[in-house]
This record gives structure tokens, C-alpha cells and sequence, in this order.
């Protein structure tokens, strides 16, 4: 059975849902780091003292996820659910193949070492 | 203190019945406060030889009553002629009143901490984190040389008067010599004159402070201070003799030959308009930031701003009120007088954001709070709240439109708007002050000034501000071309893209 990575950009604030969603899946372990993008949302104006300035890069959260293949509907389900609002800026899923996943303590390899 | 009066009055164990007796007299008359500074009045006069004359007991309680009214003590020992009889005094004479020394040291601290951090967190905050530490270094930088050339001869020339010139003061007291506990009585009755002169040095320290607002982000620290060390003695040092000093030009409330008589009570021309004008022109003389209207350049941290906003509002208490040099009813009114204005502007300035651009925002009602600080400062010992609440929505109406309106028409840089806040600031304050000054609530304009405060104060003031605008204008120009022309004011542009925290003091302000 092969793997596969998900990569969720989310909005910050629905994070703890997204977690908790993704823990009655089934899943046991995730990666998350704080990032700043945009997509169709683009950014939003400041303004100091009258000087206006455009800022681009919004906060966003990545989640990236390692699982069996089995997992991904479940998976990509709960992300969906729980960090749905319906607005512009909710965030995207990316499910991409993983070669190879090695467990540094026991050097499992494989769906053992997720 | 009470045991060592307890001590001393034990020594003159045959006088101690009847000082009781004149003691429980005064503390029903007075209360409890006069008993304290009456023990001190009698350890001198069982230290006078037996010669000298002894003062009645009117003249001592005079003495002590001229502590609560903020008036000279040796006024009830001199005789018809106004002479003192050699070697007649009280124990009032020539020593401190612990009330409004306490104040005037209290009010010196403040006026520090309005400094350190107060304006540092406020101009940090405001620039971008590469250049936090900058700002810092600068507030820093600028308290040790301005305390030292103080100590020199700032205090001297500012506040001494061998030279007998309106332009600047003496040499008297260089390096504070004879700078005691005993107080100058050319300037207060009752503060030691150490701490007056070490409240004073809190102003010469802020004043060139705020200049680097207009210049942040882009001069390099060597220029700053060379900078500074300039024109303290060629625009601070003189203006403030002139506005302050006892035979100063402009001095209208103290200085009865002065041939401005324009007033200003904390500083509105000395410290607001001379920092804020000089920032102008340094700034157009220094340029542009890196990338100024092309890049986005916003506050680093607006919470540091607010953070530094409030120490400045409560700082300025110190600074306002403290510049009655005494405890006393026009300290009280600066009080209330600053209190007033700078919540009316900052709210005021808020408000004006609103209905511009539709949000009221935190630095808007921080620049708001500080304008109103600013236009108050000349104005808050000699107008009444009425005046206060005019002053407030002036400072946030005229600052806001320079902000954000007129410096966007000229395009010059003054990064953390010195200019708008405190050169229009200072400029409207001392303007206003002429205006709505009034003797009501405060006796000293009508020593010297009587028959022109409410009608044509304002036209002193107009000169006044003149020949601040003047003297900070070319005095600034002199320096910044001289300077330029020697070591220059600028750092590389890498230096300057990198930030100067790193290549002006190799730290970082932030370290992730």
C-alpha cells in the first residue's frame, strides 16, 4: 500500500477544529507551521497617519499530513467540514505521493513508521 | 528626619516648653505641617552666635507661610528700605521646602521617563524592525551628551546671568558649580537648585530627542550626534535662555525689560517648535528613505507605540505641571489644563480619521493624544479648562490635516511626523496661548504683563514664534551643510537596506 501527503493551507482560526475533526478520523499525527500567502483573496489596505499601504500575504496554516492511501477521503472529508466557512479565503487541499517514510528511532519503514 | 529633630530639639532642653507652647499655637492655626518645617526652624536659630539679631515670631512664621504661598522668605525680614539686617534669617532661608522639592523631583523623573522609554517606544514602534534598535541608541546617545554638556556649561548658558544679555546666560555656573541644595531664588523660592537645574536638563535632553523623529530610518548615528551636540549650543541653549532665563528676550512673565513679551509656560517655542522646525529642514537637507513611496513602510509594532504613547501622556505631568517649579495652585490648573486637551485631541483626531476613511485607528489616537500634549505645553499654567478643551480640538484637527494631508502634497519625508505633530503643534499652541491666556488663573501675568494679556498678547507671540522658526531654521541648515560637508549624514545604501540596528550598533532588536 502506498502513501500519500496532504498539504491543507487553512485560515488560522479554524485550526483547532480542523484538528480535533481530523483526530475522530483516525489520524495520529500532523505537522503544522504558520505561512502567509495569497490566492483569490488577495490582501487587505493599511492605513498609517494617511499613508495607505496594500498587504499582500495574509496569515494561513499549513497542515501536512502523512497517511495511507486507505485514509485520504476520510481525511480530506474532515478538512473539508471543519474549515469550510463559504467565504473567499477558506484555504486549498493538496494530496501528493510520498516515496518513502522512515521512522528515525526504530527505522521502520513504510506504513509502520506513520 | 523626625529622630534627628527630636535629637536636636532634646540639646536645647530650657527652650523646649515654650517652642511646645509656640508650636501647639501654630499646629491649631495650621494643622500638622507647619510643626514639622517650625523643628527645623528651630535648629538654626539655637545655631545663630548671640550676636546676630534673633527674628520675631511673626517674621519666621512669615517665613513658613511664604513656604505655602510659593514666596520668597526673606520678604518679612527686610525693613522699610527693603534691606536685610546682617545676619537676620530664619530657619526658611536658603533651604528647600520638602513639598515642591519633592514635586520638582518627582516631575524631573517623569520628565526623564518621558525619554527613556516613553518617546523611544513610541518612535520605535514606528519604524520598521530593522531600524527599532536605532531610534533606541539615539534616545540613549542624546541623554549622555546632553547631560554632559550641561554639566559643562549648558546649565550655565541657558540659566546664569554673568553675561547680563538676553541671548544667552553666563558662565557662572559651569561644570554646576555652586549648583546646591539651597535654592536659586532667581527662579524658585522653595527648589533646591540642583534639582532645578536637573529638571531643566530633562527638557534639554527630549528637545533634540524628537528631532530624530523626522530623520529616522536613514541618517547615520555619528550624524545625529554631531548633530545635536550643534545645536544645543546654537539653537537650544540660547532660546531657551531667551524664553526662560531671568534676563531672557522673550521672558514677558519674569523679565520685566524683556523686549518680546511673549510667555510659555513649558515650552511650546523652546522645546516643540525649535525641535520640529529643525526637523523639517533637516530632514528635506538629509532626503528620502530608501524606497519612500514606493515600498510599504509601516509601524513595526503600533503596541509598543501605544505603550510609549501612555508613558509620554503620564510623563508629561512631570513636564506640564512640573513647570510651575513648585507644588503649587498653577501646577494644580496645568494639571487639569493638560488632562483635558490631550484626551479632547486624541479623541478628536480619532474621530477626524473616522469620518475620513471610515475606522478610527490606535495611531490615530496616540498622534491625537501627543498633539494635544504638544499644543497645551506653552499654553497649560495661563488658561483655564474652557481654554483646555479649545486647545484639544484645535490639536486634533490642524496636526491631523498636516499629517496626512499637507505631507502628502510636498512629499517630504518626515518619517515619524516631528513635523506635523510638533513643529504645527508648537506653532499653534504658542499662537493660542496668546489668545486665550488669563490672569485668573494665574496671578504672574499681571507682574509684567497686565495691560497686554487678552488683548495683545497674541501679537508677542507672533514675534516669538518668528524668531523660533528663524533661529531653529538656520541654525539647523548651518549645521546639517557643515556636517555633511565633513562626514556626511548618511549611511551606504547597503547599510541602509540592511537596517541600522545591524550597521550602525551590529544587534538586532528582535532575534526569532
Amino acid at each position: 500500500m502506498s502513501l500519500k501527503k496532504i498539504e491543507a493551507i487553512i485560515k488560522p482560526f479554524k485550526l483547532e477544529e480542523v484538528k480535533e475533526a481530523l483526530t475522530e478520523a483516525g489520524i495520529e499525527g500532523m505537522t503544522v507551521t504558520e505561512v502567509k500567502g495569497f490566492g483569490r483573496q488577495k490582501g487587505h489596505t493599511e492605513i498609517y497617519r494617511g499613508s495607505e499601504y496594500t498587504v499582500d500575504f495574509l496569515p494561513k496554516v499549513k497542515l501536512e499530513i502523512i497517511l495511507p492511501d486507505s485514509s485520504v477521503p476520510k481525511a480530506t472529508q474532515a478538512i473539508l467540514k471543519a474549515a469550510k466557512t463559504g467565504k473567499i479565503g477558506d484555504g486549498k487541499i493538496f494530496v501528493l505521493p510520498v516515496d518513502e517514510a522512515i521512522r528515525i528511532r526504530t527505522e521502520d519503514k513504510g506504513e509502520k513508521a506513520i | 528626619m523626625v529622630t534627628s529633630l527630636h535629637q536636636r530639639s532634646a540639646q536645647g532642653a530650657s527652650e523646649q516648653t515654650k517652642q511646645r507652647r509656640i508650636s501647639m499655637t501654630m499646629q491649631s492655626m495650621l494643622g500638622w505641617r507647619p510643626l514639622v518645617v517650625l523643628s527645623v526652624l528651630w535648629m538654626t536659630v539655637m545655631g545663630v552666635h548671640a550676636e546676630a539679631p534673633t527674628p520675631s515670631l511673626e517674621q519666621r512664621v512669615a517665613g513658613l507661610e511664604a513656604y505655602l504661598g510659593n514666596t520668597d522668605p526673606t520678604a518679612p525680614l527686610k525693613d522699610a528700605k527693603g534691606n536685610i539686617p546682617e545676619g537676620l534669617t530664619t530657619a526658611s532661608v536658603g533651604v528647600a521646602g520638602p513639598g515642591h522639592n519633592g514635586w520638582m523631583m518627582t516631575s524631573a523623573a517623569l520628565v526623564l521617563f518621558m525619554t527613556l522609554p516613553g518617546l523611544a517606544l513610541f518612535y520605535g514602534g514606528l519604524v520598521r524592525s530593522k531600524n527599532v534598535l536605532s531610534i533606541l541608541a539615539q534616545c540613549l546617545g542624546i541623554t549622555g551628551l546632553v547631560s554632559i554638556l550641561w554639566w559643562v556649561v549648558g546649565y550655565s548658558l541657558v540659566f546664569g546671568k554673568g553675561f547680563n544679555s538676553p541671548i544667552l546666560g553666563g558662565l557662572e555656573f559651569s561644570f554646576l558649580k555652586g549648583v546646591t541644595s539651597a535654592p536659586n531664588t532667581d527662579y524658585a523660592y522653595w527648589v533646591s537648585h540642583n534639582v532645578f537645574s536637573m529638571y531643566q536638563m530633562m527638557f534639554a535632553i527630549i528637545t533634540p530627542a524628537l528631532i530624530i523623529g523626522a530623520i529616522a530610518e536613514r541618517i547615520k548615528f555619528s550624524a545625529v550626534l554631531l548633530f545635536v551636540g550643534a545645536w544645543m549650543f546654537i539653537v537650544y541653549f540660547p532660546l531657551a535662555h531667551m524664553v526662560w532665563g531671568v534676563t531672557g528676550l522673550m521672558n514677558g512673565v519674569w523679565n520685566a525689560g524683556a523686549a518680546i513679551k511673549a510667555i510659555d509656560f513649558a515650552g511650546g517655542t523652546v522645546v516643540h517648535m525649535s525641535s520640529g522646525w529643525s526637523a523639517l529642514v533637516l530632514c528635506l537637507i538629509l532626503g528620502k528613505r530608501l524606497g519612500f513611496g514606493k515600498e510599504p513602510m509601516p509601524p513595526h509594532s503600533m503596541v509598543l507605540c501605544m505603550v510609549g504613547t501612555g508613558m509620554l501622556w503620564v510623563g508629561w505631568y512631570g513636564f506640564n505641571a512640573g513647570s510651575a517649579v513648585a507644588a503649587d495652585g498653577v501646577a494644580s490648573n496645568a494639571f487639569l489644563t493638560t488632562t483635558m486637551a490631550t484626551a479632547v485631541a486624541s479623541f478628536v483626531w480619532a474621530v477626524a480619521e473616522y469620518f475620513d476613511k471610515g475606522k478610527a485607528s490606535v495611531l490615530g489616537f496616540c498622534s491625537g493624544a501627543v498633539a494635544g500634549l504638544v499644543v497645551i505645553t506653552p499654553a497649560t499654567g495661563f488658561v483655564d479648562a474652557s481654554g483646555s478643551i479649545i486647545i484639544g480640538v484645535a490639536a486634533g484637527l490642524v496636526p491631523w490635516f498636516f499629517c496626512t494631508r499637507v505631507k502628502q502634497w510636498f512629499k517630504y519625508d518626515d518619517a515619524l511626523d516631528t513635523f506635523g505633530v510638533h513643529a504645527v503643534g508648537g506653532t499653534l499652541g504658542a499662537f493660542l496661548t496668546g489668545v486665550l491666556a488669563t490672569a485668573d488663573v494665574n496671578s504672574n501675568l499681571n507682574t509684567n504683563l497686565k495691560d497686554i494679556v487678552g488683548k495683545t498678547l497674541y501679537i508677542e507671540q507672533l514675534k516669538a514664534m518668528a524668531l523660533t522658526i528663524a533661529l531653529s531654521v538656520v541654525g539647523t541648515a548651518i549645521i546639517a551643510f557643515v556636517i555633511k560637508a565633513l562626514l556626511g549624514l548618511r549611511p551606504s545604501v547597503e547599510a541602509e537596506r540592511e537596517g541600522l540596528d545591524v550597521s550602525d550598533h551590529e544587534e538586532k532588536g528582535y532575534i526569532y
